[in-house]
Protein backbone atom coordinates (compact mmCIF):
# COMPACT_ATOMS: atom_id res chain seq x y z
CA UNK A 1 0.00 0.00 0.00
CA UNK A 2 1.11 3.42 -0.73
CA UNK A 3 1.13 6.09 1.44
CA UNK A 4 1.38 9.83 1.57
CA UNK A 5 1.23 12.74 3.87
CA UNK A 6 2.69 15.36 6.12
CA UNK A 7 5.10 14.18 8.90
CA UNK A 8 4.55 14.63 12.49
CA UNK A 9 8.02 14.55 14.20
CA UNK A 10 8.71 12.94 18.22
CA UNK A 11 12.19 12.59 19.86
CA UNK A 12 12.97 9.30 21.61
CA UNK A 13 11.11 6.95 24.29
CA UNK A 14 7.96 8.76 23.87
CA UNK A 15 6.08 6.74 26.62
CA UNK A 16 2.13 5.66 26.07
CA UNK A 17 1.84 7.72 28.58
CA UNK A 18 2.44 10.39 26.00
CA UNK A 19 0.55 8.44 23.39
CA UNK A 20 -2.80 7.97 25.43
CA UNK A 21 -2.62 9.37 29.05
CA UNK A 22 -4.10 7.12 31.80
CA UNK A 23 -6.60 9.55 32.99
CA UNK A 24 -8.67 8.49 29.86
CA UNK A 25 -8.64 5.14 29.91
CA UNK A 26 -11.71 4.72 31.32
CA UNK A 27 -13.17 4.10 27.63
CA UNK A 28 -11.57 2.33 24.65
CA UNK A 29 -13.71 4.26 22.45
CA UNK A 30 -11.36 5.18 19.58
CA UNK A 31 -12.83 7.99 18.61
CA UNK A 32 -12.65 9.87 22.51
CA UNK A 33 -9.14 7.97 22.51
CA UNK A 34 -8.37 10.04 19.49
CA UNK A 35 -8.92 13.36 20.81
CA UNK A 36 -6.27 12.67 23.64
CA UNK A 37 -3.57 11.43 21.87
CA UNK A 38 -0.27 13.00 21.96
CA UNK A 39 -1.70 15.75 23.56
CA UNK A 40 0.61 15.71 26.70
CA UNK A 41 4.11 16.04 24.20
CA UNK A 42 2.33 18.49 21.60
CA UNK A 43 -0.98 19.78 22.81
CA UNK A 44 -1.77 20.77 19.56
CA UNK A 45 -1.64 17.23 17.78
CA UNK A 46 -5.12 16.07 18.67
CA UNK A 47 -6.58 19.24 17.17
CA UNK A 48 -4.64 19.31 13.96
CA UNK A 49 -3.34 16.23 12.59
CA UNK A 50 -5.05 15.47 9.12
CA UNK A 51 -5.97 12.11 8.04
CA UNK A 52 -3.12 10.14 6.49
CA UNK A 53 -0.53 12.24 8.43
CA UNK A 54 2.66 10.07 9.52
CA UNK A 55 4.86 10.08 12.35
CA UNK A 56 7.94 9.81 12.38
CA UNK A 57 10.14 9.21 15.87
CA UNK A 58 13.22 8.63 17.80
CA UNK A 59 14.00 5.24 19.66
CA UNK A 60 11.81 2.86 21.59
CA UNK A 61 8.53 4.53 20.48
CA UNK A 62 6.07 3.10 22.55
CA UNK A 63 7.73 2.10 25.69
CA UNK A 64 6.21 2.07 28.99
CA UNK A 65 2.94 0.27 29.41
CA UNK A 66 0.62 -2.30 27.38
CA UNK A 67 -2.19 -0.80 26.67
CA UNK A 68 -3.42 -1.36 23.55
CA UNK A 69 -5.41 2.28 23.62
CA UNK A 70 -2.17 3.44 22.48
CA UNK A 71 -1.75 2.14 19.01
CA UNK A 72 -5.47 2.48 18.60
CA UNK A 73 -5.66 6.24 19.61
CA UNK A 74 -2.72 6.73 17.01
CA UNK A 75 -5.02 4.72 14.49
CA UNK A 76 -8.55 6.88 15.17
CA UNK A 77 -6.73 9.87 15.05
CA UNK A 78 -5.95 9.59 11.68
CA UNK A 79 -2.09 8.78 11.10
CA UNK A 80 -1.53 6.46 8.46
CA UNK A 81 1.66 4.79 9.64
CA UNK A 82 4.29 5.38 12.30
CA UNK A 83 8.28 5.52 11.35
CA UNK A 84 10.65 5.17 14.25
CA UNK A 85 14.33 4.54 14.89
CA UNK A 86 12.94 1.56 16.56
CA UNK A 87 10.16 0.51 18.54
CA UNK A 88 9.48 -1.01 22.49
CA UNK A 89 8.60 -4.75 22.32
CA UNK A 90 4.44 -4.70 23.45
CA UNK A 91 3.83 -1.41 21.23
CA UNK A 92 5.57 -3.06 18.40
CA UNK A 93 3.40 -6.15 19.30
CA UNK A 94 -0.08 -4.84 19.56
CA UNK A 95 0.87 -2.23 16.65
CA UNK A 96 0.72 -5.53 13.93
CA UNK A 97 -1.92 -7.66 16.36
CA UNK A 98 -4.68 -4.60 15.87
CA UNK A 99 -3.50 -3.41 12.48
CA UNK A 100 -1.37 0.04 12.80
CA UNK A 101 1.22 0.23 10.09
CA UNK A 102 4.56 1.17 11.47
CA UNK A 103 8.07 0.86 9.83
CA UNK A 104 11.58 0.54 11.89
CA UNK A 105 14.01 2.90 9.80
CA UNK A 106 16.85 4.34 12.12
CA UNK A 107 18.10 6.74 9.58
CA UNK A 108 14.57 8.68 8.93
CA UNK A 109 14.26 10.87 11.70
CA UNK A 110 17.75 12.87 11.01
CA UNK A 111 16.52 12.91 7.04
CA UNK A 112 13.12 14.48 6.94
CA UNK A 113 11.03 17.29 9.11
CA UNK A 114 8.46 17.98 10.88
CA UNK A 115 5.86 18.64 8.33
CA UNK A 116 7.59 17.61 5.31
CA UNK A 117 5.43 15.54 2.46
CA UNK A 118 6.43 11.57 2.81
CA UNK A 119 5.99 9.07 0.74
CA UNK A 120 5.81 5.57 2.18
CA UNK A 121 5.38 2.03 0.92
CA UNK A 122 4.12 -0.15 3.21
CA UNK A 123 4.91 -3.52 0.58
CA UNK A 124 8.53 -2.29 -0.01
CA UNK A 125 9.23 -0.73 3.14
CA UNK A 126 10.21 2.32 1.05
CA UNK A 127 10.31 5.83 2.53
CA UNK A 128 10.68 9.16 0.36
CA UNK A 129 10.49 12.85 0.84
CA UNK A 130 10.88 13.87 -3.08
CA UNK A 131 11.28 17.47 -2.13
CA UNK A 132 14.30 16.76 -0.76
CA UNK A 133 15.54 14.00 -2.44
CA UNK A 134 15.67 11.35 0.62
CA UNK A 135 14.81 7.84 -0.19
CA UNK A 136 15.93 5.49 2.36
CA UNK A 137 14.24 1.99 2.92
CA UNK A 138 12.76 0.55 6.44
CA UNK A 139 13.98 -3.27 8.03
CA UNK A 140 11.91 -5.59 6.16
CA UNK A 141 8.90 -6.78 8.48
CA UNK A 142 9.68 -10.27 9.59
CA UNK A 143 7.91 -12.60 8.14
CA UNK A 144 6.09 -14.10 10.91
CA UNK A 145 4.63 -10.81 11.45
CA UNK A 146 4.03 -10.56 7.91
CA UNK A 147 1.48 -13.39 8.05
CA UNK A 148 -0.22 -11.74 10.90
CA UNK A 149 -0.79 -8.58 8.35
CA UNK A 150 -1.67 -11.08 5.62
CA UNK A 151 -4.47 -12.57 7.73
CA UNK A 152 -5.82 -9.66 8.25
CA UNK A 153 -4.34 -9.21 12.13
CA UNK A 154 -4.39 -11.87 14.99
CA UNK A 155 -7.57 -12.68 15.59
CA UNK A 156 -8.29 -13.39 11.98
CA UNK A 157 -5.12 -15.70 12.20
CA UNK A 158 -6.64 -17.11 15.55
CA UNK A 159 -10.38 -17.61 13.90
CA UNK A 160 -8.62 -19.72 11.39
CA UNK A 161 -6.65 -21.19 13.84
CA UNK A 162 -9.08 -22.53 16.05
CA UNK A 163 -11.74 -22.86 13.26
CA UNK A 164 -14.25 -20.23 14.44
CA UNK B 1 25.62 -25.14 23.91
CA UNK B 2 22.86 -24.95 27.06
CA UNK B 3 19.98 -22.84 27.75
CA UNK B 4 19.06 -19.70 29.60
CA UNK B 5 16.34 -20.60 32.08
CA UNK B 6 13.70 -18.18 29.82
CA UNK B 7 15.04 -20.75 26.37
CA UNK B 8 14.18 -23.53 28.64
CA UNK B 9 10.72 -22.57 29.21
CA UNK B 10 9.99 -21.30 26.45
CA UNK B 11 10.94 -24.71 24.51
CA UNK B 12 9.01 -26.68 27.27
CA UNK B 13 6.01 -25.01 26.38
CA UNK B 14 6.46 -24.77 22.55
CA UNK B 15 7.02 -28.34 22.91
CA UNK B 16 10.41 -28.39 21.63
CA UNK B 17 13.48 -29.72 22.49
CA UNK B 18 15.58 -26.63 22.40
CA UNK B 19 15.14 -22.78 20.84
CA UNK B 20 17.31 -20.48 20.25
CA UNK B 21 17.62 -16.16 20.43
CA UNK B 22 14.99 -14.59 17.43
CA UNK B 23 12.95 -17.80 16.92
CA UNK B 24 9.63 -17.47 16.29
CA UNK B 25 7.19 -19.88 18.69
CA UNK B 26 3.67 -20.77 19.74
CA UNK B 27 3.62 -21.61 23.04
CA UNK B 28 1.20 -22.92 26.06
CA UNK B 29 0.29 -20.49 28.38
CA UNK B 30 -0.29 -21.47 32.13
CA UNK B 31 -1.76 -18.34 32.96
CA UNK B 32 -3.73 -15.45 30.41
CA UNK B 33 -3.91 -11.91 33.07
CA UNK B 34 -5.83 -8.71 32.11
CA UNK B 35 -7.71 -5.91 34.25
CA UNK B 36 -10.44 -3.54 34.16
CA UNK B 37 -8.42 -1.17 31.37
CA UNK B 38 -7.00 -4.02 29.31
CA UNK B 39 -9.45 -6.39 30.09
CA UNK B 40 -12.67 -4.45 27.88
CA UNK B 41 -11.04 -4.83 24.67
CA UNK B 42 -9.81 -8.25 25.03
CA UNK B 43 -13.54 -9.23 25.64
CA UNK B 44 -14.79 -7.52 22.38
CA UNK B 45 -12.33 -9.07 20.33
CA UNK B 46 -13.06 -12.44 21.96
CA UNK B 47 -17.02 -11.53 21.07
CA UNK B 48 -16.47 -10.23 17.57
CA UNK B 49 -14.11 -13.44 16.76
CA UNK B 50 -17.40 -15.47 17.44
CA UNK B 51 -15.42 -17.49 20.43
CA UNK B 52 -18.12 -18.89 22.67
CA UNK B 53 -15.96 -20.17 26.01
CA UNK B 54 -12.48 -19.51 27.37
CA UNK B 55 -9.91 -22.53 26.22
CA UNK B 56 -9.60 -23.08 30.51
CA UNK B 57 -11.95 -21.35 32.92
CA UNK B 58 -8.80 -22.04 35.50
CA UNK B 59 -6.18 -20.10 33.61
CA UNK B 60 -7.41 -17.04 33.55
CA UNK B 61 -7.34 -14.25 35.81
CA UNK B 62 -9.46 -10.78 35.83
CA UNK B 63 -8.54 -8.46 38.35
CA UNK B 64 -10.51 -4.94 38.51
CA UNK B 65 -7.68 -2.71 40.36
CA UNK B 66 -6.62 -0.06 38.26
CA UNK B 67 -9.68 2.84 38.48
CA UNK B 68 -11.63 0.27 40.94
CA UNK B 69 -13.29 0.71 43.01
CA UNK B 70 -14.82 2.47 40.66
CA UNK B 71 -13.81 6.05 40.23
CA UNK B 72 -16.07 7.25 38.12
CA UNK B 73 -19.26 6.11 35.73
CA UNK B 74 -17.44 4.90 33.00
CA UNK B 75 -14.80 2.66 35.09
CA UNK B 76 -17.83 0.81 36.30
CA UNK B 77 -18.70 0.28 33.17
CA UNK B 78 -15.32 -1.01 32.40
CA UNK B 79 -15.45 -3.00 35.53
CA UNK B 80 -19.29 -4.50 34.94
CA UNK B 81 -18.00 -5.70 31.26
CA UNK B 82 -15.46 -7.85 32.94
CA UNK B 83 -17.20 -9.14 36.01
CA UNK B 84 -20.61 -10.18 33.27
CA UNK B 85 -18.03 -12.29 31.08
CA UNK B 86 -16.44 -13.62 34.57
CA UNK B 87 -19.82 -14.74 35.78
CA UNK B 88 -20.58 -15.94 31.99
CA UNK B 89 -17.54 -17.92 31.81
CA UNK B 90 -17.73 -19.37 35.36
CA UNK B 91 -14.20 -18.16 35.28
CA UNK B 92 -12.66 -19.28 38.72
CA UNK B 93 -10.03 -16.65 39.37
CA UNK B 94 -12.16 -12.92 38.80
CA UNK B 95 -11.33 -10.97 42.53
CA UNK B 96 -14.29 -8.75 43.06
CA UNK B 97 -13.09 -5.21 45.22
CA UNK B 98 -13.09 -7.04 48.94
CA UNK B 99 -10.97 -10.04 47.78
CA UNK B 100 -9.25 -8.00 44.92
CA UNK B 101 -5.79 -6.41 45.03
CA UNK B 102 -3.00 -4.84 42.68
CA UNK B 103 -2.88 -7.46 40.43
CA UNK B 104 1.10 -7.95 40.51
CA UNK B 105 0.79 -8.57 44.41
CA UNK B 106 -2.02 -10.93 43.92
CA UNK B 107 -1.42 -13.31 41.63
CA UNK B 108 2.07 -14.43 43.22
CA UNK B 109 0.36 -14.01 46.90
CA UNK B 110 -2.73 -16.39 46.17
CA UNK B 111 -0.22 -18.84 44.95
CA UNK B 112 -1.30 -19.02 41.23
CA UNK B 113 2.01 -18.31 39.64
CA UNK B 114 4.86 -20.89 40.15
CA UNK B 115 8.71 -21.42 38.64
CA UNK B 116 8.27 -22.84 35.46
CA UNK B 117 5.12 -21.26 34.01
CA UNK B 118 4.68 -18.99 31.31
CA UNK B 119 2.36 -16.13 32.43
CA UNK B 120 1.17 -13.39 29.57
CA UNK B 121 -0.79 -10.39 30.97
CA UNK B 122 -2.47 -7.49 29.21
CA UNK B 123 -0.88 -5.18 31.51
CA UNK B 124 3.24 -4.26 31.21
CA UNK B 125 4.28 -5.16 34.78
CA UNK B 126 3.09 -8.64 34.69
CA UNK B 127 7.09 -9.32 34.26
CA UNK B 128 6.96 -8.90 37.79
CA UNK B 129 6.19 -12.86 38.39
CA UNK B 130 9.98 -13.62 36.94
CA UNK B 131 10.77 -13.24 40.68
CA UNK B 132 9.49 -17.02 40.76
CA UNK B 133 11.51 -18.35 38.00
CA UNK B 134 7.77 -18.10 35.74
CA UNK B 135 8.65 -16.67 32.06
CA UNK B 136 5.85 -13.66 32.66
CA UNK B 137 5.53 -10.81 29.96
CA UNK B 138 2.94 -8.29 29.54
CA UNK B 139 0.99 -8.07 26.20
CA UNK B 140 -1.82 -6.15 24.28
CA UNK B 141 -5.62 -7.33 24.52
CA UNK B 142 -5.47 -8.78 21.20
CA UNK B 143 -2.96 -11.20 22.58
CA UNK B 144 -5.28 -11.95 25.70
CA UNK B 145 -8.37 -12.06 23.26
CA UNK B 146 -6.29 -14.63 21.51
CA UNK B 147 -4.93 -16.69 24.39
CA UNK B 148 -8.29 -16.86 25.85
CA UNK B 149 -9.38 -18.50 23.10
CA UNK B 150 -6.50 -20.67 22.12
CA UNK B 151 -3.86 -21.17 25.32
CA UNK B 152 -1.26 -19.78 23.23
CA UNK B 153 0.57 -17.19 22.53
CA UNK B 154 3.51 -16.28 20.09
CA UNK B 155 6.68 -14.95 21.10
CA UNK B 156 10.36 -13.99 19.90
CA UNK B 157 12.81 -16.26 21.62
CA UNK B 158 14.23 -13.33 23.40
CA UNK B 159 18.09 -12.55 23.90
CA UNK B 160 19.48 -13.30 27.92
CA UNK B 161 21.55 -9.82 29.33
CA UNK B 162 22.63 -11.77 32.80
CA UNK B 163 23.24 -9.11 35.87
CA UNK B 164 24.97 -10.56 38.79
CA UNK B 165 25.19 -8.15 41.95
CA UNK B 166 27.92 -8.96 44.27
CA UNK B 167 28.75 -7.49 47.69
CA UNK B 168 26.62 -6.46 50.81
CA UNK B 169 23.67 -4.34 50.64
CA UNK B 170 23.73 -0.97 53.00
CA UNK B 171 21.11 -0.39 55.31
CA UNK B 172 17.92 1.32 53.97
CA UNK B 173 19.17 -0.59 50.43
CA UNK B 174 16.13 -3.04 49.01
CA UNK B 175 15.28 -4.11 45.98
CA UNK B 176 13.92 -0.99 44.45
CA UNK B 177 16.92 0.60 44.84
CA UNK B 178 19.10 -2.23 42.80
CA UNK B 179 16.77 -1.87 40.02
CA UNK B 180 16.45 1.81 39.85
CA UNK B 181 20.61 1.62 39.43
CA UNK B 182 20.60 -0.95 36.87
CA UNK B 183 17.84 0.84 34.98
CA UNK B 184 20.35 3.98 35.47
CA UNK B 185 23.23 2.15 34.35
CA UNK B 186 21.67 0.59 31.17
CA UNK B 187 19.10 3.15 29.98
CA UNK B 188 15.37 2.78 29.41
CA UNK B 189 15.65 0.88 26.51
CA UNK B 190 18.86 -1.15 27.98
CA UNK B 191 17.32 -4.68 27.54
CA UNK B 192 14.95 -3.89 24.42
CA UNK B 193 13.33 -7.30 23.26
CA UNK B 194 15.54 -9.22 26.03
CA UNK B 195 15.27 -10.67 29.16
CA UNK B 196 17.34 -9.86 32.05
CA UNK B 197 18.69 -12.70 34.10
CA UNK B 198 19.21 -11.65 38.11
CA UNK B 199 21.69 -13.58 39.81
CA UNK B 200 24.43 -13.15 42.14
CA UNK B 201 25.28 -13.33 46.05
CA UNK B 202 23.87 -10.27 46.64
CA UNK B 203 20.19 -11.18 45.62
CA UNK B 204 20.46 -14.27 47.29
CA UNK B 205 20.35 -12.52 50.46
CA UNK B 206 17.01 -10.60 49.36
CA UNK B 207 13.64 -11.38 50.25
CA UNK B 208 11.01 -13.07 47.94
CA UNK B 209 9.61 -10.04 47.79
CA UNK B 210 12.21 -7.60 47.00
CA UNK B 211 12.67 -9.94 44.06
CA UNK B 212 9.11 -9.45 42.90
CA UNK B 213 9.64 -5.33 42.89
CA UNK B 214 13.00 -5.65 40.99
CA UNK B 215 11.79 -7.92 38.42
CA UNK B 216 8.33 -6.20 38.17
CA UNK B 217 10.97 -3.16 36.55
CA UNK B 218 12.56 -5.04 34.21
CA UNK B 219 9.90 -3.32 31.64
CA UNK B 220 11.28 0.17 32.45
CA UNK B 221 14.57 -1.35 31.30
CA UNK B 222 12.71 -2.47 27.68
CA UNK B 223 12.92 -5.86 28.67
CA UNK B 224 10.87 -8.69 27.77
CA UNK B 225 10.87 -10.49 31.47
CA UNK B 226 13.19 -9.96 34.64
CA UNK B 227 13.84 -13.33 35.72
CA UNK B 228 15.45 -14.99 38.51
CA UNK B 229 16.34 -18.93 39.22
CA UNK B 230 14.68 -20.22 41.96
CA UNK B 231 16.25 -20.91 45.44
CA UNK B 232 15.12 -22.17 48.71
CA UNK B 233 13.07 -19.00 49.41
CA UNK B 234 11.52 -18.91 46.13
CA UNK B 235 10.72 -22.58 46.75
CA UNK B 236 9.03 -22.05 50.21
CA UNK B 237 7.17 -18.98 48.90
CA UNK B 238 5.37 -21.12 46.79
CA UNK B 239 4.88 -24.11 48.96
CA UNK B 240 2.88 -21.83 51.32
CA UNK B 241 0.75 -20.88 48.96
CA UNK B 242 -0.33 -23.72 46.46
CA UNK B 243 -0.05 -27.63 46.04
CA UNK B 244 -0.07 -27.48 42.10
CA UNK B 245 3.24 -29.46 40.40
CA UNK B 246 6.08 -27.31 39.12
CA UNK B 247 9.30 -27.57 37.03
CA UNK B 248 12.14 -25.83 38.27
CA UNK B 249 14.06 -24.60 35.13
CA UNK B 250 17.84 -23.37 35.45
CA UNK B 251 20.23 -21.52 33.51
CA UNK B 252 23.27 -24.18 32.38
CA UNK B 253 26.90 -22.94 33.22
CA UNK B 254 27.49 -22.76 29.29
CA UNK B 255 24.31 -20.73 28.30
CA UNK B 256 24.86 -17.80 26.20
CA UNK B 257 23.97 -14.55 27.11
CA UNK B 258 23.89 -11.49 24.98
CA UNK B 259 26.09 -9.58 27.93
CA UNK B 260 27.22 -10.05 31.39
CA UNK B 261 27.12 -7.16 33.62
CA UNK B 262 28.46 -6.85 37.26
CA UNK B 263 27.64 -4.71 39.91
CA UNK B 264 28.80 -4.78 43.66
CA UNK B 265 26.46 -2.78 45.32
CA UNK B 266 28.81 -2.44 48.83
CA UNK B 267 28.52 0.85 47.35
CA UNK B 268 25.13 1.39 46.37
CA UNK B 269 22.84 3.97 48.19
CA UNK B 270 19.15 4.52 48.20
CA UNK B 271 18.08 5.61 44.52
CA UNK B 272 15.69 8.47 43.33
CA UNK B 273 14.56 8.85 39.67
CA UNK B 274 14.17 12.27 38.51
CA UNK B 275 11.19 13.13 36.15
CA UNK B 276 10.91 12.03 33.68
CA UNK B 277 12.12 8.92 33.03
CA UNK B 278 12.70 6.12 35.81
CA UNK B 279 16.63 5.69 33.90
CA UNK B 280 17.66 9.16 35.34
CA UNK B 281 18.60 8.02 38.61
CA UNK B 282 20.83 9.44 41.54
CA UNK B 283 21.89 8.31 44.58
CA UNK B 284 19.70 10.10 47.35
CA UNK B 285 22.61 11.98 48.76
CA UNK B 286 22.85 13.73 45.55
CA UNK B 287 18.73 14.53 45.09
CA UNK B 288 19.63 18.42 46.34
CA UNK B 289 17.02 20.25 48.30
CA UNK B 290 13.41 19.20 46.60
CA UNK B 291 10.50 20.19 48.66
CA UNK B 292 7.66 17.40 47.92
CA UNK B 293 3.81 18.07 47.95
CA UNK B 294 2.86 14.35 48.45
CA UNK B 295 4.45 11.04 48.95
CA UNK B 296 2.91 7.64 47.87
CA UNK B 297 3.36 4.60 49.23
CA UNK B 298 2.06 1.57 47.35
CA UNK B 299 1.63 0.16 43.99
CA UNK B 300 2.58 -3.20 42.41
CA UNK B 301 6.00 -2.23 42.65
CA UNK B 302 6.34 -1.60 46.12
CA UNK B 303 2.49 -2.08 48.46
CA UNK B 304 3.82 -5.21 49.80
CA UNK B 305 4.27 -6.33 53.23
CA UNK B 306 7.93 -5.64 54.07
CA UNK B 307 7.59 -2.41 52.32
CA UNK B 308 5.09 -1.26 54.49
CA UNK B 309 7.06 -2.59 57.06
CA UNK B 310 9.83 -0.25 56.06
CA UNK B 311 8.01 2.58 55.85
CA UNK B 312 6.62 2.19 59.66
CA UNK B 313 10.31 1.66 60.78
CA UNK B 314 10.39 5.78 59.72
CA UNK B 315 7.59 6.92 60.22
CA UNK B 316 7.20 5.38 64.17
CA UNK B 317 6.96 8.30 66.35
CA UNK B 318 6.80 10.66 63.41
CA UNK B 319 5.06 12.88 61.59
CA UNK B 320 4.01 14.03 58.36
CA UNK B 321 5.44 17.55 57.19
CA UNK B 322 3.16 20.31 57.16
CA UNK B 323 1.46 20.66 53.62
CA UNK B 324 3.03 17.59 52.70
CA UNK B 325 -0.01 14.43 52.49
CA UNK B 326 1.14 10.66 52.55
CA UNK B 327 -0.81 7.98 50.85
CA UNK B 328 -0.08 4.46 51.82
CA UNK B 329 -1.85 1.93 49.75
CA UNK B 330 -1.25 -1.76 51.15
CA UNK B 331 -1.32 -3.72 47.55
CA UNK B 332 -3.70 -6.35 48.77
CA UNK B 333 -6.55 -7.39 51.50
CA UNK B 334 -4.05 -10.01 52.94
CA UNK B 335 -1.51 -7.27 53.04
CA UNK B 336 -3.76 -4.52 54.71
CA UNK B 337 -4.91 -6.77 57.26
CA UNK B 338 -1.55 -8.25 57.94
CA UNK B 339 -0.46 -4.49 58.49
CA UNK B 340 -3.39 -3.72 60.65
CA UNK B 341 -2.51 -6.84 62.87
CA UNK B 342 0.86 -5.49 63.45
CA UNK B 343 0.23 -2.47 64.27
CA UNK B 344 1.46 -0.67 61.29
CA UNK B 345 -1.79 1.25 60.84
CA UNK B 346 -1.41 3.06 64.41
CA UNK B 347 1.83 4.24 63.16
CA UNK B 348 0.40 5.85 59.73
CA UNK B 349 -1.96 7.45 61.35
CA UNK B 350 -0.40 8.61 64.20
CA UNK B 351 1.88 9.93 61.29
CA UNK B 352 -1.11 11.87 59.96
CA UNK B 353 -1.00 9.71 56.79
CA UNK B 354 -4.09 8.56 55.15
CA UNK B 355 -4.61 4.26 54.32
CA UNK B 356 -6.20 3.34 51.25
CA UNK B 357 -8.19 0.05 50.01
CA UNK B 358 -5.82 -1.31 47.75
CA UNK B 359 -5.77 0.11 43.95
CA UNK B 360 -3.43 1.29 41.22
CA UNK B 361 -4.85 4.77 41.97
CA UNK B 362 -2.49 7.76 41.77
CA UNK B 363 0.54 5.39 40.00
CA UNK B 364 -1.29 6.23 36.70
CA UNK B 365 -2.83 9.19 37.35
CA UNK B 366 -6.06 7.66 37.80
CA UNK B 367 -7.73 8.37 41.32
CA UNK B 368 -6.89 8.50 45.04
CA UNK B 369 -4.06 11.41 44.72
CA UNK B 370 -4.11 13.03 41.38
CA UNK B 371 -0.69 16.33 41.25
CA UNK B 372 -2.13 19.23 40.97
CA UNK B 373 -0.14 21.80 37.83
CA UNK B 374 3.02 22.71 39.46
CA UNK B 375 3.06 19.64 42.14
CA UNK B 376 5.90 17.15 43.41
CA UNK B 377 5.60 14.04 44.45
CA UNK B 378 8.16 11.21 45.59
CA UNK B 379 6.46 7.51 44.97
CA UNK B 380 7.77 3.85 45.60
CA UNK B 381 5.86 3.51 41.91
CA UNK B 382 8.04 2.30 38.92
CA UNK B 383 7.11 5.31 36.40
CA UNK B 384 7.33 9.26 36.56
CA UNK B 385 6.74 9.83 32.69
CA UNK B 386 5.33 13.48 32.30
CA UNK B 387 1.25 13.68 33.36
CA UNK B 388 1.85 10.45 34.89
CA UNK B 389 0.33 10.88 38.06
CA UNK B 390 -1.93 14.01 37.20
CA UNK B 391 -1.12 17.30 35.72
CA UNK B 392 1.36 17.37 32.76
CA UNK B 393 3.28 19.94 34.80
CA UNK B 394 3.36 18.20 37.76
CA UNK B 395 6.74 16.12 38.71
CA UNK B 396 7.17 12.15 39.84
CA UNK B 397 10.52 10.97 41.82
CA UNK B 398 10.84 7.61 42.57
CA UNK B 399 11.79 5.60 45.31
CA UNK B 400 11.74 2.94 47.76
CA UNK B 401 9.28 3.16 50.56
CA UNK B 402 11.67 4.22 53.50
CA UNK B 403 12.88 7.14 51.06
CA UNK B 404 9.48 7.83 50.48
CA UNK B 405 8.82 8.41 53.79
CA UNK B 406 11.66 10.07 55.40
CA UNK B 407 10.56 12.18 52.67
CA UNK B 408 7.13 13.16 54.12
CA UNK B 409 8.67 13.53 57.23
CA UNK B 410 11.05 15.95 56.19
CA UNK B 411 9.22 17.73 54.03
CA UNK B 412 11.47 16.72 50.88
CA UNK B 413 13.45 14.07 49.26
CA UNK B 414 15.45 12.62 52.00
CA UNK B 415 17.39 9.54 52.82
CA UNK B 416 16.14 8.05 56.69
CA UNK B 417 19.74 8.30 57.89
CA UNK B 418 18.80 12.44 58.13
CA UNK B 419 15.93 11.87 60.65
Amino acid sequence: MELKGKIWKFGDNVDTDAIIPARYLNTSDPAELARHCMEDADPAFPGTVKKGDIIVAGANFGCGSSREHAPIAIKAAGVACVIAKSFARIFYRNAFNMGLPILECPEAFDSVAEGDEVSVSLASGEISVPAKGVKLKARPVPEFMQSLLNAGGLMSYVKKKARL
Amino acid sequence: MGMTTVEKILASHAGLDRVIPGQLIEARVDLVLANDITAPIAIKEFREAGARKVFDRERIVLVPDHFAPNKDIASAEQCRIMREFAVEQSLKYYFEVGEMGIEHALLPEQGLVLPGDIVIGADSHTCTYGALGAFATGVGSTDVAAAMITGEAWFKVPETIRFVYKGTLQPWVSGKDLILYTIGDIGVDGARYKAMEFSGEALAALSVESRLTMANMAIEAGAKCGIFNPDAKTIQFVRERTSRGYTVYESDRDAHYAEVREYDVSSVEPQVSFPHSPANTRPVSAAGTIPINQSVIGSCTNGRIEDLRSAAQVLKGRRVASGVRLIIIPATQAIYKQALKEGLFEIFLDAHAVISTPTCGPCLGGHMGILAKGETAIATTNRNFVGRMGHPESRVFLSNPAVAAASAVLGRIASPEEL
